[in-house]
């Protein structure tokens, strides 16, 4: 018996052993983004934070539990079970239809500074066990805009996800369409609008995070159609920006206007969660709709 | 010299012509007036498009309805919440078609565009849309779309309704429905506010008329940090309906008498009337299922990138 349990121990250790590798190996080009100093401070309760112990807390302030925003990876590395993300849909250039003056140069430093080819990367990967598609968008990469390839990489994740039979998990964070690129990132809207049509026919599910910011075409498009919507605390969401609504009605807004809290009680947001508790609600929600074949 | 100035000189000249009393004199400055429209109001710059769209004069969106359709029955509210002034929808016949039309309708005046909030709708708005939309699907009519709007209204209320939430729902039905949809659009295109009646088998645009991300004023705003640049924004922005054509984002443009859409009305409704038949006609042969796919076929495509492609690698190691 002991040494049943001994072999046993033995196993469990090496197959850990082997799925850290795995997650090392994977993740190893990737670092946990430290933004800039060890020490900063926090933008709600002004306090200077020690970054290292809050990366450690999810990216959370342990003073005030202000959530900071957090890069792609590493919210796919504070989702997802360790070494199961499998990246999809590399290759997209980005260019430049109306000839801006400097929208190349942007791009590209933008690229080398965030060592991300758009603002949105997807993939395959599990939660609690359960597979997935997820995908998430990256505010530090030109606000998370949504241009032609987001908008192409945002339909892509759909249409990989109607062709495993999976569900899919969109983390929003966007400051809306991408100007630059004018009537085309428009059309995004309406192109990634019907790509969530195409996934709900396969009565397949759909759960939508929104999390600081989400504004303007990503709100008023895909991030707003999920069968169930999330929302990170104290998350900026809404359609027009809160500077815009102030010039037109001509007066202060008030205190917690489309926050995440707000919307909730507006009733758009099913559920305002913790990110300390996002994990285990997105794995619960996956295993509530798991579907026997 | 803009459009506008060279408007005020042609009405200035045609006022002109009721002082004068030999026929002879008439038919001159007629002449002239003629000679210079076609000299000035040639080739426009995509500013003068730009005012064009947004002229006091331009016909709305009722004066096409009540042209277009003999018969016209207005149905009205979103059984959610109100009536929403800035999106005129109802039931039409257009020479024998009956059809369902969704309109944004701007005033003629201050105190009519107060009513009807410069044509920026609330949600409510765009839920009145849905509902009429999928009345139209159940009772199979097509559904014309005439688009005329600055955006959808950026207020405090608005967001309370959930403006994101509305546009959006309207986006996934619209590339869902199984009937024809044509849009035209028939002043400003303004940004989500326009694509929420905007998602269409086939696009219309007025010669004049402009469809774009946002305002040139705002675009100069966010990306130039000056709201005076305007008028340099508008002629990088890509939005005057030729470029657009060019782009494969509209299908067709109708065209506008010389001047702009004021000038001769009449012409105006009656091009776009027998635009929006053919178009019809074109999609009355497709199932409703075709039309749905032929619509989101054409909606996947839009998108302007390159992949790198990895089947050229595969020979290499």
């Amino acid at each position: 018996m002991n040494d049943l349990i001994k072999t046993f121990e033995e196993r469990k250790s090496s197959k850990n052993k082997f799925k850290i590798q795995r997650t090392i190996s994977k993740n190893s080009s990737v670092k946990m983004d430290v933004p800039k100093g060890l020490y900063e401070k926090c933008p709600k309760c002004k306090e200077t934070v020690n970054m290292k112990a809050t990366v450690e807390n999810n990216f959370i302030c342990r003073n005030c539990d202000e959530h900071f925003r957090v890069r792609a990876v590493d919210r796919i590395k504070i989702t997802v079970d360790r070494g199961t993300f499998v990246e999809k849909g590399h290759g997209y250039i980005t260019l430049n239809p109306l000839f801006q003056d400097g929208y190349e140069e942007k791009i590209a430093s933008y690229k080398e500074k965030t060592n991300l080819d758009e603002a949105y990367i997807y993939g395959y990967a599990e939660i609690n066990g359960m597979p997935t598609v997820i995908g998430v968008m990256d505010s530090y990469f030109l606000m998370g805009s949504m241009g032609s390839v987001v908008g192409e990489k945002v339909t892509k994740s759909y249409e990989y996800a109607i062709y495993k039979k999976l569900p899919i998990i969109i983390f929003t964070a966007s400051g809306g369409a991408r100007m630059q690129e004018g009537i085309f990132s428009l059309m995004q809207m309406a192109k990634t609008s019907a790509a969530v049509y195409r996934h709900a026919e396969q009565g397949l599910l759909y759960i939508s995070v929104l999390t600081n910011p989400t504004t303007g075409g990503v709100t008023a498009s895909f991030a707003s159609l999920g069968d169930i919507i999330l929302a990170e605390p104290n998350a900026l969401i809404g359609f027009a920006g809160p500077r815009v609504i102030a010039q037109t009605i001509n007066q202060k807004l008030p205190e917690g206007f489309q926050r995440a809290e707000f919307l909730e009680e507006k009733g758009f947001v099913d559920q305002v969660v913790h990110r300390d508790l996002m994990r285990d609600t997105l794995g619960k929600l996956l295993l509530f709709h798991r579907r026997y074949q | 010299m803009d459009i506008l100035a060279k408007e005020r000189k042609v009405r200035e000249l045609e006022s002109k012509i009721s002082e004068l009393d030999s026929e002879d004199l008439i038919k001159k400055l007629k002449n002239e007036i003629k000679n210079y429209k076609e000299e000035s109001m040639t080739n426009l710059s995509a500013w003068d498009r730009v005012l064009l769209a947004r002229h006091q004069l331009r016909p709305t969106s009722l004066e096409f309805i009540n042209y277009m359709c003999d018969d016209f029955i207005e149905l009205h509210g979103d059984r959610l919440y109100r009536d929403d002034k800035s999106i005129i929808a109802g039931i039409g016949n257009i020479s024998g078609n009956v059809v369902t039309i969704i309109a944004q309708q701007k005033g003629k005046n201050l105190e009519e565009n107060l009513t009807r909030n410069f044509s920026m709708p609330h949600p409510e708005g765009y839920r009145k849309a849905l509902r009429l939309m999928k009345q139209a699907e159940k009772f199979k009519r097509p559904i014309i779309t005439l688009i005329d709007t600055p955006g959808a209204y950026p207020g405090l209320e608005a967001e309370e309704r959930g403006q994101g939430e509305a546009i959006a729902r309207n986006l996934l039905k619209m590339s869902a429905l199984t009937v024809p949809v044509i849009a035209v659009i028939i002043g400003e295109g303004g940004s989500g506010g326009a694509l929420a009646l905007g998602v269409a088998n086939t696009m219309l645009m007025l010669e004049n008329s402009i469809y774009s991300i946002l305002s040139p004023e705002g675009y100069a705003t966010i990306l130039w940090k000056d709201s005076s640049l305007a008028k340099e924004a508008a002629e990088v922005m890509k939005l005057t309906s030729f470029d657009l054509e060019e782009f494969g984002i509209i299908n067709r443009i109708i065209k506008e008498p010389l001047g702009g859409a004021h000038f001769n009305k009449l012409e105006t409704f009656e091009n776009t009337k027998q635009a929006i038949l053919e178009e019809l006609h074109k999609l009355k042969r497709f199932t409703g299922i075709e039309l749905r796919d032929k619509r989101i076929e054409k909606y996947r495509n839009f998108g302007f990138f390159q992949r790198f492609n990895y089947d050229n690698l595969k020979g290499v190691k």
